[in-house]
């Protein structure tokens, strides 16, 4: 009972939180404490990265499958909920904001909205995720990145939403171009998304995978990454949990996609190949398995690029390439990511046990290298099998 | 008949391009295990040094020009594969799938920016080395110069490749570094040698995949790789990752398949706009029913 009141008291103040937050977002600040603007999108851009890393890591950092096709089913999130909010259901909005007030009619719309974009990446999720899980390492990584290209390629093909120019709100079906007539549809796509939607989405995110993998489900997942066939031999049904955890994970990315499309306008081109790997780098970098290495990772991906702006003249231009260097060095000198395996209290914990100015930052000691001989040994392994 | 002729050529063409830049794929695949995405930016790079060195020199229209600027480039791009492999892969390569793959990306991303910085992100002509004339076949269906000199580059390109990997010392060693790598240690090869001259002919063979390119279609810009490379390497993985008749294989499949759509997907409801989810469509359908692609063989996994 102690528990449940602790927890509720602390859902409480997260809400309050984060609702304060969102007022300091807002255009008219809090208490005169404002966010200038292009940071509060770079914050509610990091949410969703969040969403989207911490989604990610359950099929690639826990499950050991390797996906890449994380940003397809964002797409098909975003453009679900965006269609149907366009489309469907601006009547029930009005009927409830009759009863309810507009904005409480605008929040269950968008719940429900966000819903069906989550639903509908799962079952994307669930299309893709049945044959493509049969396939191991580079097939599946390529399968799945197979997938995300055509369902980009589709929607540009789909002249309903938008096609190539992108979703901004109606399209006549018979002229191709924006409805003159209100009665077909909304004729731009709402702005609901706001900094509470996505902090509170975030937060949501973070507690149902953190619960998974310290459920049952989430131990037979780590079996799989470990050693699928062993897990198989234990009574492990590596399929079902494999597609269970790929449909998650999609879901999760239809989450964002919904939070995206109602903030940024969905493009085919926010949806591409190179983005799916921005999301990779995001869980490789904070640490494959590690739920707040996959937020530390997102707001590193979402933050360093932004604070290269910073560079002085002559080096600007060479901004981004500043930042591939940055990687490719992160990845020499520290390849498990910047927390390994670890969470940020387990990992804290260790290096304040750790003797002082002892070889920590040689690397000649500590879990990390075991974790990395761990790696070695595998790759080895996979040499042995060829 | 003659469209159809018509469209198996221009299919050809792209697929023979494709095709140059798989096997630079599927050898470093099957050597290192390494998706190397930074691929498809080397056939950029290729092209843009086929570019400089035309234009510095103010090359014409000549055969000798052209032979000096594909050999150029592919020199030139042979040497950044082999500064990539020893400064990027080589620290990474005992490490993790994972940390490799992004190494691989932020390779990719590096050359892209590190192109765009120079050079703009505007595209730039390529300077016309042959005087493109067309062949009238029968019919409507034609084939051009720079057509005729994508084949027969390729082809003596890929029969080149064939000799060094079967009938030189080299390539015996690098048969037996993809057969297995500590084994091949063992045996006194130079495996640090071996990876990296896999990773000069691979680039070479982009590079020159780049500069035909550019005959044809004469645009070049700095992220002219990301499709091209992302296709090549679908081809790689079509034909069997690893095996480098698979990877010419895949390279024609997919270039013929995706005229075929432009030319007659209208005909069953296919817009030519699907052209480039093709690729992905033939890959996947092939990957579930081989797993290891058309040509490629089956590992059984040891418990």
């Amino acid at each position: 009972m102690i528990s449940f009141v602790k927890r509720f008291l602390i859902a409480l103040i997260i809400i309050a939180v984060l609702y304060a937050l969102n007022l300091a977002m807002s255009k008219e600040g809090l208490f005169g404490f404002g966010v200038p603007l292009y940071q509060v999108d770079l914050w509610k851009m990091a949410g969703i990265n969040i969403i989207l890393a911490v989604s990610l890591n359950l099929i690639n950092g826990f499950t050991g499958q390797f996906s890449i096709g994380h940003i397809g089913f964002m797409a098909v999130g975003a453009y679900s909920s965006t269609f149907m909010t366009v489309y469907y259901t601006q009547g029930l909005e009005q009927w409830l904001a009759g009863i309810l007030g507009a904005s409480v009619a605008a929040a269950i719309v968008f719940a429900l909205v966000i819903i069906i974009g989550a639903l509908a990446a799962a079952v994307a999720g669930l299309i893709v995720g049945i044959p493509t899980l049969r396939l191991r390492g580079d097939y599946l990584a390529i399968a799945t990145l197979g997938f995300a290209e055509i369902i980009r390629i589709v929607i540009t093909n789909m002249n309903k939403i938008g096609g190539a120019t992108g979703f901004r709100g109606c399209v006549d079906p018979i002229t191709n171009i924006t409805c003159s007539d209100p009665s077909l549809g909304r004729l731009t796509i709402p702005a609901y998304t706001n900094f509470f939607w996505i902090g509170f989405l975030a937060v949501i995110t973070i507690v149902v995978i953190y619960n998974i993998v310290n459920s049952d489900m989430g131990r037979a997942l780590i079996s799989i990454r470990e050693d699928e066939l062993a897990a198989q031999a234990m009574g492990v049904n590596t399929t079902r949990y494999k597609v269970t955890s790929f449909v998650i994970s999609s879901a999760f990315a239809g989450v964002a996609g919904a939070l995206y499309g109602h903030w940024r306008l969905p493009h085919p081109n926010d949806f591409t190949f190179v983005r799916s790997f921005e999301i990779i780098i995001m869980i490789v970098l904070g640490g494959m398995g590690s739920i707040t290495g996959a937020v530390l990772g997102a707001l590193v991906i979402t933050f360093v690029p932004e604070v290269l702006r910073m560079l002085p003249g002559g080096v600007y231009n060479y901004r981004l390439v500043i930042y591939a260097l940055l990687l490719i060095i992160i990845m020499i000198t520290r390849p498990q990511g910047i927390l390994g395996n670890y969470e940020i209290a387990s990992w804290l914990k260790r290096a304040r046990k750790r003797p002082e100015g002892g070889g920590a930052i040689g690397g000649s000691t500590g879990a990390p290298i075991a974790e990395q001989s761990d790696s070695t040994k595998k790759s080895e392994k996979e040499l042995e099998n060829r | 008949m003659d469209t159809f002729v018509q469209q198996l050529i221009n299919g050809l063409n792209i697929g023979a391009i494709y095709a140059l830049i798989a096997l630079g794929y599927t050898m470093v695949y099957g050597i290192l295990r390494l998706i190397n995405f930074a691929h498809g930016d080397i056939y950029m790079v290729g092209a843009f040094a086929g570019y400089f060195i035309a234009l510095k020199l103010g090359l014409g229209p000549s055969w000798g020009g052209l032979l000096f600027v594909l050999i150029g480039s592919m020199v030139v791009a042979a040497i950044f594969g082999m500064v990539i492999e020893r400064f990027a892969y080589r620290p990474v390569r005992k490490y993790a799938r994972m940390t490799t793959l992004i190494t691989a990306i932020g390779v990719s991303l590096l050359l892209e920016n590190l192109f765009v910085a120079l050079f703009g992100g505007q595209g730039r002509g390529f300077p016309q080395l042959i005087n493109d004339t067309t062949f009238p076949l029968f019919g409507n269906a034609a084939i051009s110069k720079s057509q005729i000199l994508i084949f027969a580059v390729s082809i003596a390109l890929m029969v080149i490749l064939q000799w060094i990997i079967f009938k030189t010392k080299v390539g015996t060693a690098m048969r037996a570094v993809s057969f297995n790598l500590n084994s091949a240690k063992l045996m006194g090869i130079n495996t640090d040698a071996i990876i990296m001259f896999t990773f000069a002919l691979g680039s070479a063979l982009a590079a020159a995949g780049g500069v035909l390119t550019a005959q044809y279609s004469p645009t070049i810009d700095p992220l002219m790789g990301i499709t091209t490379g992302l296709k090549a390497f679908v081809a790689a993985v079509l034909g069997g990752i690893g095996n480098i008749p698979g990877a010419v294989l895949g390279g024609l499949l997919i270039g013929v398949a995706e005229t075929m759509v432009v030319g007659y997907g209208s005909n069953i409801g296919i817009q030519s706009t699907y052209r480039d989810a093709v690729a992905f469509a033939i890959l996947i359908l092939v990957l579930l029913i081989r797993p290891s692609g058309i040509l490629g063989t089956t590992v059984q996994e040891k418990v």
